[in-house]
């Protein structure tokens, strides 16, 4: 349990509104090991993207850990200061979702990825510094003759390269990727996956994959969290997963991915209802409005999420019934 | 990509400044290089007025009084005799000090505290916007009538003066256009960087809400010079007998019915230079944005 790269512990955002605190990210726990990638999905709201940046202090966390491996053991990145910071951003980083607002307009190619190089102090030498990002360039797919057009008269998976060589400039250790393939068209997303891979076996990053796309999420996770009103509902090896999920809201995610296959037939779980408001919500199963199992343990007690199986969690009264095949 | 893309001979960037950049911009819009060419003719005027005027802009010639405009006076004389043209000439030295140095006092102070309080927002914001309302609640030429009354009538003190009255308009329009872009992805995207928070406000949000405060700024030369004008009529701005365009239209006003080329010409000096900005200012707005770039 200690070896892990990551641990977050007890980690809440909560927003003040007007009409009550908002559970933006409500008492979540995991581990990231080293090397990894960690899928998160969820539907639109359920607070994936408010983790990923809680994660790495793009947004300051309510309370809770969210602890780095370092030399001398971990480091609490919520309780770092401004100027721990600056060396921590040298290690964790971001690829935005939309590479149409994440890049500012008025920036060349060039002075993007230049800025992190520039605002760390990393080369002194100009002529370094210019090597290191036709590399960096190159090492994500950009021409250098695009080095000094503006983002707008690029295309959208073009932009997002810029968006990951920004990340890489830092030779971060960990990076939140927030849904980097959702704005883009299905071949540019292939791409931009298969580039995020190969870095990944390159320069053995450890990633968090946010996503809605359970399809992408499969192909490029190593481990799938599964995110519901602000809290991990389930937690496990993709491939187990997909093959028991143990969360009757996993279960109806699953049954909600179109298959090729005319001939397959299988149950469609039906969500009736809408997701409950995330504004106060009452300490019980936040899903049991909408769960076809749900029974009155539901309604009166939150379930915590316990490891069912070995390395599969889930936060269900009855996930031990949805074992299969024993 | 081989080796020889290293090489720093090959490495050296082929680009052009961002200056010069804006600046080829510019030249394509004909509005724009008209308006340019009118500001350099009036920047040449306050610069060489001695040189190109043709007669003494406070000299009085009491046998040539309310003279139209002829081969001698080209543009006439006032009920001195004082020949208009040099007048002119010489008040371009005055309204462009004027209208330029006043809006920069207004816009370096207001943008700061707009940036600043569109930026941090909460209390900071609350507390500095209002300042702003306060001032914004005394209408601006009586703000400056009491602040160069204070302080004396000057040249000085009348920029100050004209300055300060517009700081709340410009507080406001660089807010509100700090507001729209700091909520934009690419500022969290500068955070994650690492960029400090003054670097995020100089490199990324100011030149990305320059579009708004770049006309602002034409048009507030044009008030500028007219407030300064109406200083100068109640007698805080600039002393007669010095040249000074809105005094020059004031002085004229009550022989309107006779001698009407008295505020003809510093009417229309006033007017050309206004719509010059104006130009100037629309076309450096389309050159500043990379996105219009044909």
């Amino acid at each position: 349990m200690s070896e892990a790269y990551i641990r977050v512990e007890n980690l809440k955002k909560y927003f003040a509104t007007k009409r009550g605190m908002l559970h933006a990210v409500d008492d979540v726990s995991f581990e990231i090991q080293k090397g990894e990638t960690l899928g998160l999905v969820g539907e639109s709201g359920c607070g994936k993207s408010t983790l990923g940046r809680c994660l790495i202090k793009l947004l300051d966390s309510t309370s809770g850990k969210v602890l780095l491996q370092d030399e001398k053991g971990y480091v609490d990145i919520t309780k770092a200061s401004p100027r721990e910071m600056k060396e921590l951003r040298k290690r964790v980083q971001i690829v935005f979702q939309d590479p149409y607002s994440c890049l500012n307009p008025r920036l060349s190619v060039w002075e993007l990825i230049a800025e992190p190089l520039i605002v760390n102090k990393i080369y002194s030498d100009k002529n370094e510094m210019r090597r290191r990002i036709r590399s960096l360039m190159d090492t994500v797919g950009l021409a250098e003759r695009l080095e000094n057009s503006y983002p707008h008269e690029l295309d959208g998976g073009r932009r997002q390269r810029i968006g990951i060589a920004r990340s890489l400039a830092l030779n971060p250790e960990f990076i939140v990727l927030d849904e980097p393939v959702s704005a883009l068209d299905v071949c540019i997303q292939a791409q931009i996956l298969n580039l995020l891979n190969s870095l990944q076996k390159e320069f053995k990053y450890t990633y968090v994959f946010i996503s809605h796309n359970l399809s992408v999420v499969r192909h490029v996770s190593d481990r799938i969290a599964v995110m519901y009103l602000g809290q991990i509902v389930e937690l496990s090896d993709y491939k187990e997963l997909f093959s028991q999920p143990l969360h009757p809201y996993t279960q109806a995610l699953l049954s909600a991915i179109p298959l090729a296959k005319l001939e397959v037939k299988r149950e469609r779980i039906i969500l009736e209802g809408d997701v409950p408001s995330p504004i106060e919500p009452p300490n019980v199963c936040r899903f049991a409005g909408r769960c076809r199992y749900a029974k009155e343990i539901c309604k009166s007690k939150a379930p915590a999420l316990i490891e069912v199986m070995k390395g599969h969690f889930a936060a269900c009264h009855f996930a031990k019934d949805f074992i299969k095949g024993e | 990509m081989t080796d020889e893309n290293f090489t720093p001979e090959l490495v050296v960037r082929k680009r052009r400044s961002p200056f010069v950049d804006v600046l080829l911009r510019l030249g394509k819009s004909p509005l724009a290089m008209f308006g340019l060419a009118i500001i350099f003719v009036l920047v040449f005027c306050a610069i060489f007025a001695e040189v190109i005027s043709p007669y003494s802009p406070i000299k009085q010639d009491l046998m040539h009084m309310f003279e139209t405009p002829s081969a001698e006076h080209w543009l006439g004389t006032d009920e001195f005799g004082r020949d208009i043209l040099s007048r002119l000439i010489y008040g371009a030295r005055v309204s462009l000090q004027v209208g330029f140095i006043a809006v920069g006092i207004a816009l370096i102070t207001g943008g700061m505290l707009g940036a600043i309080s569109g930026y941090y927002s909460g209390w900071l914001d609350n507390t500095i916007m209002r300042v702003m309302d306060v001032l914004l609640s005394i209408p601006q030429t009586l703000l400056a009538i009491a602040i160069v009354a204070a302080l004396g009538p000057s040249l000085m003190n009348l920029m100050i003066a004209v300055g300060i009255s517009a700081v709340p308009t410009y507080a406001r329009i660089v807010r509100g256009s700090v507001l729209s872009i700091r909520s934009m992805e690419f500022i969290e995207a500068a955070r994650a960087a690492g960029s400090s928070d003054l670097r995020i406000i100089l490199k990324h949000i100011i030149p990305n809400s320059m579009a708004p405060i770049i006309v602002q700024s034409t048009l507030g030369v044009a008030s500028a010079i007219l407030n300064a004008a109406g200083l100068s009529f109640i007698g805080l701005g600039i002393q007669p007998p010095n040249p000074e365009w809105g005094a020059m239209l004031s002085g004229g006003r009550q022989y309107i019915r006779d001698f009407p080329h008295m505020t003809l010409y510093p009417g229309l000096a006033i007017m050309l230079t206004i719509l010059a900005l104006n130009f100037l200012g629309d076309g450096l707005r389309d050159a500043l944005d990379p996105k219009l770039k044909r």
